[in-house]
């Protein structure tokens, strides 16, 4: 068990470690960045930890029950407790399944989740690597989760675990088309590909008005949604499917090995909402600019607006979970292809109409950049 | 530093190339093809080809590849079949190969490559790689790129004409009329006297 | 920007087909039930408007526009307007075909309008990769319509090895490409043309990589010896489709010869004119000896497209314009006479039956003495006989091999030709001295097919007799 442990670990260490390499290689631009990594990764592993606990509680009280309240007082202690469980669980490893790939699958599941934080702005400059072609970094992280989920799949060698990875694949591949169109209308919108001068093109006189989320609307609910449908959550989780499949790619799983998948995915929840807010509703800006209460709210800092709107979007996250009831495939399927694809193409032919004809938001005073 | 950054991945790479090849299991090739495109995608970074970088990782790795893994998942390969008659078609193989490796190795011995003095045009050192790509390619190239449409239209007409066989026997649901549906269409709200109590 | 947009009326007749091709796609998917009329009908109306367009907006002289990528040139228009014209004809006589086989479908004429788009692209390329463009839009368009009936394993079959070893070929192509890029640092042919002229490019690099386009070249054109695929591809297709890729593609073929070979490379002439010698040679030798012993004439025209495409070598390798303008007659009427002849076979079929054996044309005199008639002119000009056409345009090659002092070459041509007449004369015997088979019924075809079938065999004798029009409007476009 231990020399299981030691091999996944090594592998998650030797990815995070090229990675690592790579982007100090090339972004940073003095040693002392590094130290917000841990920072940055404590934080968001604390975040997750708390977003379980929300979770139980919110969908509770949304079907009148009071949720998990005996650890600590209200309950606050719960989710250390549900992480010192499954640390102390023992790994299984199913027959003739692939160990290798068995064990590497959640690695491959948590690295893009925990590599796509490097290009997040969470305030003005305040970013771990400030590239140029962030939102194309983005969008190929995102798209890289898929990898754990496939193997995970494959290499369990079990029938639903299989079907479940089947599902997934072809959800990811499909909804990563229409979340790709919703970018270019956001590069269209913006200029830019830079996730910082994203945020910044939306400032303006207006306030609120000024954020992409009204020019790009269609854009701005048809990229949350196919983000939703991207980290397999309720409606669009038929990977996990557990009337159907059980458990989907992660049944065989328990111990560590299902932690590190159940990081990856709530890490690419908050992934998911923290970009929405940044590219739809201004990120680190305040909602009060050229406002009465502008003055007012001058002491909130970038990063607690971006923390507040990212709460937003995770809310709906339970919210559709304990509302909505699971699509089927070829509803997914249809929805991905005939509606959302579509409609992001329509919606990015006005845009380019909007910006070349400099409307309202598109006057060359708003859009700053480049 | 670069410089070892760029031999470990290139080590990797050339790992990974190799074993696509010899490795038995075709899900493990194409895992070591993921792999492969991976650090080929880490060393244009060094570049600073970021954009190739990016969107290899992104096209390759996270579609096509994902694709493929998806196709060799469902086909239940046999590799006694794939392997059958190697001995045969090695021998002719690595003859052609061979006689077309002589022939190369003639043609450049004659007289050295040439190929170090027609160099790239040096890219502008402000302008990010991104927007440089873009400004070609929407200029000087537009008329290729624009074919390459076509040639995708193409594709995807082909693909579907070949493809797409609607079968009769699938039952198919309309949102559309599903949605339309009123409460009255199904229910009948019928009014009846209470019964009196004795 | 304003650079870039001069001339661009020049342009106007590419974009307006690609338009055409988008509308044709959204009317055929949301028009219900019009498919037949509707589709044809608008299909027709883009070659002809094509072809308008083509013919207001001729340059005055050659011009190239989009950064170099595309170049306007009285050649571009006369291969243009020949490409619209067996591309009406095309679409003629496949439409009942077709139809009674149940392959009518709106993806027949999209794709086949994207091949002509292609085509289009090609013979008016100025760029490396606009040609290679072209190449593969008319290419990839073909591989599916030789699949388009896909529930035949003969048609299936074919489609997978035409699109093996033409996608090997594309290769051999680019690869050559690439290796004339590294030689000369530029992808612009006339760019090419210069650094070749001025002596700067690397020889043995320029060599390896003129190799390398020769033979993906010859693999496009379906020479000797990259000519294996031709015959089955021919024999696999449905007729309709076999009709397509062996009309209006050869005069794209001449058109890419043309542009790599003439405007890119003509400094190297010496260099590809030996390989066409001997590609030449061994076509016109192996294509009419070979279409002798066959049974099934879709397969005997096959080998005789070989060796045509041999002979339309012979015009290339003088390298001279006057070469160059018999090489294009030669392309202009071997592709009306295949037309023609494929049209008949498409006459002769009806639903559940292929004319496919040579056997079929028995006795046609006795069935239908005018369709006889006109099977017999397109025969004899392919032969060579004259007053016919074909006629001229052997003489016209062999002349201009004369002038050149080649004299072997122009012996061995004529004496392809004379063995070559024994194949196409024992149709003409079949027709008029066997008795037909017995309950061969009528020959039925639409009215527009017969009339357009009669208007391509009378051409071809009519502009025998005067064949000097069609000769000095090749010379004028070169």
């Amino acid at each position: 068990m231990i020399k299981l442990l030691g091999a996944f670990f090594l592998a998650l260490g030797l990815i995070g470690a090229a990675l690592l390499g790579v982007v100090y290689q090339i972004w940073l631009s003095s040693p002392w960045q590094l130290l917000w990594l841990p920072i940055t990764v404590v934080a968001l592993l604390l975040m997750v930890a708390y977003l379980t606990y929300a979770e139980r509680k919110i969908i509770g009280y949304m079907q009148i029950r009071i949720g998990p309240n005996r650890v600590g007082p209200r309950g606050w202690l719960q989710p250390i407790a549900d992480s010192i469980k499954l640390i102390c669980k023992e790994i299984i490893l199913p027959a003739k399944s692939n160990r290798f790939l068995f064990i590497i699958a959640p690695a491959l599941a948590m690295a893009p989740a925990l590599a796509a934080w490097a290009v997040i702005p969470f305030d003005d400059g305040w970013v771990f690597a400030d590239i140029n072609a962030a939102l194309l970094y983005l969008l190929a992280m995102t798209s890289l989760g898929v990898y754990g989920v496939i193997i995970a799949g494959w290499a369990s060698n079990s029938k639903y675990a299989f079907l479940g990875a089947i599902r997934s694949t072809a959800q990811i591949v499909s909804y990563e088309i229409a979340m790709g169109f919703a970018l270019v209308g956001v590069l269209m919108a913006s200029g830019s590909l830079n996730l910082g001068d994203i945020v910044r093109a939306q400032s303006g006189s207006h306030g609120i008005l000024d954020w992409f989320w009204l020019p790009l609307l269609p854009l701005f609910v048809v990229y949350f949604i196919s983000g939703v449908a991207e980290t397999n959550r309720a409606p669009f989780d038929v990977a996990e499917g557990e009337s159907e499949i059980v458990a989907g790619f992660h049944v065989e799983y328990s111990g560590m090995l299902f932690a590190v998948f159940f990081l990856a995915e709530y890490l690419n929840m908050i992934l998911i909402a923290a970009l929405t807010s940044i590219m739809f509703l201004g990120g680190w800006l305040s909602p009060f600019a050229d406002t009465p209460l502008e003055s007012l709210f001058a002491w909130v800092p970038g990063v607690a607006w971006l923390f507040l709107k990212t709460s937003i979007f995770l809310f709906l996250f339970l919210w559709f979970r304990a509302t909505f009831p699971r699509y089927r495939y070829d509803q997914i399927m249809r929805l991905g292809w005939k509606v959302f694809i579509p409609l992001t193409i329509v919606w990015i032919l006005v845009l380019g109409v909007m910006v070349v004809s400099e409307f309202a938001w598109f006057a060359p005073a708003v859009s700053s950049t480049v | 530093m670069t410089s070892l950054v760029f031999y470990i991945f290139a080590t990797i790479l050339i790992f990974a190339a190799i074993r696509v090849v010899t490795v038995k299991n075709p899900v493990h090739a194409s895992l070591f093809l993921v792999l492969a495109f991976f650090t080929s995608a880490g060393i244009w970074l060094l570049l600073e080809a970021e954009f190739l970088a990016i969107t290899l990782v992104l096209v390759y790795v996270g579609a096509v590849m994902v694709l493929f893994l998806f196709v060799i998942m469902m086909l239940d390969i046999d590799h006694k079949t794939l392997r059958e008659g190697f001995g045969r078609y090695f021998a002719i193989g690595s003859f052609v190969a061979v006689v077309v490796l002589l022939e190369l190795y003639m043609v450049f011995k004659a007289k050295g490559s040439d190929l170090a003095t027609t160099t790239a045009k040096a890219m502008a050192e402000d302008v990010p790689n991104t927007v440089a790509l873009g400004k070609v390619l929407y200029t000087d190239y537009l008329y290729p790129f624009e074919l390459a449409a076509m040639l995708l239209l193409v594709a995807m007409v082909a693909a579907i004409t070949l493809t797409m066989r609607p079968r009769r026997s699938n039952k198919y649901q309309e949102p559309s009329k599903q949605v339309e549906v009123k409460a009255s269409d199904r229910l009948k709200v019928l009014k009846m006297p209470a019964e009196k109590a004795e | 920007m304003t650079a870039a947009l001069n001339h661009l009326h020049l342009f106007v007749p590419e974009i307006f087909v690609a338009s055409m091709i988008c509308i044709i796609l959204l009317v055929d998917a949301y028009v219900p039930k019009a498919i037949n009329a509707l589709t044809h009908q608008l299909s027709q109306a883009t070659v002809i408007g094509a072809a308008l367009l083509t013919l207001l907006n001729q340059p005055t002289e050659t011009t190239l526009l989009l950064h170099n990528t595309f170049v306007s040139d009285s050649l571009s228009v006369t291969l243009k307007m020949a490409m619209y014209v067996l591309m009406f004809g095309v679409f003629v006589y496949s439409r009942s075909y077709l139809q009674q086989r149940g392959l009518l479908k709106g993806e027949y004429y999209v794709l086949a309008l994207c091949a002509l788009l292609g085509m289009m692209v090609l013979a008016s390329a100025a760029h490396f990769l606009s040609l290679y463009m072209g190449l593969e839009l008319m290419a990839l368009s073909i591989y599916a319509l030789v699949a388009l009936n896909r529930d035949s394993a003969q048609s299936s079959e074919a489609a997978m090895k035409y699109f093996i070893l033409g996608a090997l070929a594309s290769g051999l192509l680019l690869y050559g490409i690439s290796m004339i890029y590294g030689a000369t640092g530029t992808l612009e042919l006339k760019a090419v043309s210069d650094v070749i002229a001025e002596g700067k490019a690397e020889s043995k690099l320029l060599l390896l990589g003129i190799t390398f386009i020769m033979v993906g070249l010859a693999f496009k054109l379906g020479v000797v010896p990259f000519h294996m695929w031709v015959p089955d591809i021919y024999q696999g297709s449905p007729t309709a489709i076999t009709l397509l890729i062996a009309s209006v593609p050869k005069i794209a073929g001449f058109a890419m010869l043309m542009r790599l070979l003439v405007d890119g490379m003509s400094g190297l002439h010496s260099t590809w004119g030996d390989m066409l010698i001997i590609l030449a040679v061994l076509s016109m030798a192996l294509g009419n000896i070979v279409a002798i012993a066959q049974t099934n004439i879709k397969r005997m025209l096959a080998y005789s497209t070989i060796s045509h495409m041999g002979f339309l070598s012979l015009g290339m390798l003088v390298g001279t314009n006057e070469g160059y303008a018999a090489a294009l007659f030669y392309t202009l009427v071997y592709a009306l006479m295949s037309l023609g002849g494929f049209g008949m076979i498409i006459l002769l079929s009806r639903s559940g039956f292929e004319a496919e054996n040579i056997e079929d044309f028995k006795g046609l005199n006795k069935r239908s003495p005018w369709y006889a008639f006109m099977m017999l002119i397109l025969m004899l000009s392919m032969a060579g006989v004259p007053p016919m056409l074909g006629f001229w345009a052997k003489l016209a090659v062999i002349s201009q091999i004369v002038n050149a002092h080649m004299y072997v070459l122009a012996v061995m041509a004529v004496l392809f030709s004379v063995i070559g007449m024994y194949y196409y004369l024992r149709i003409i015997k079949y027709m008029y001295f066997d008795a037909p088979a017995e309950n061969s019924p009528e020959i039925e075809a639409n009215t527009d097919m017969r009339w357009t079938l009669s208007l391509n065999a009378l051409a071809v004798l009519g502009l025998g007799l005067f064949p000097h029009t069609l000769l000095q409007l090749c010379q004028n476009s070169l």
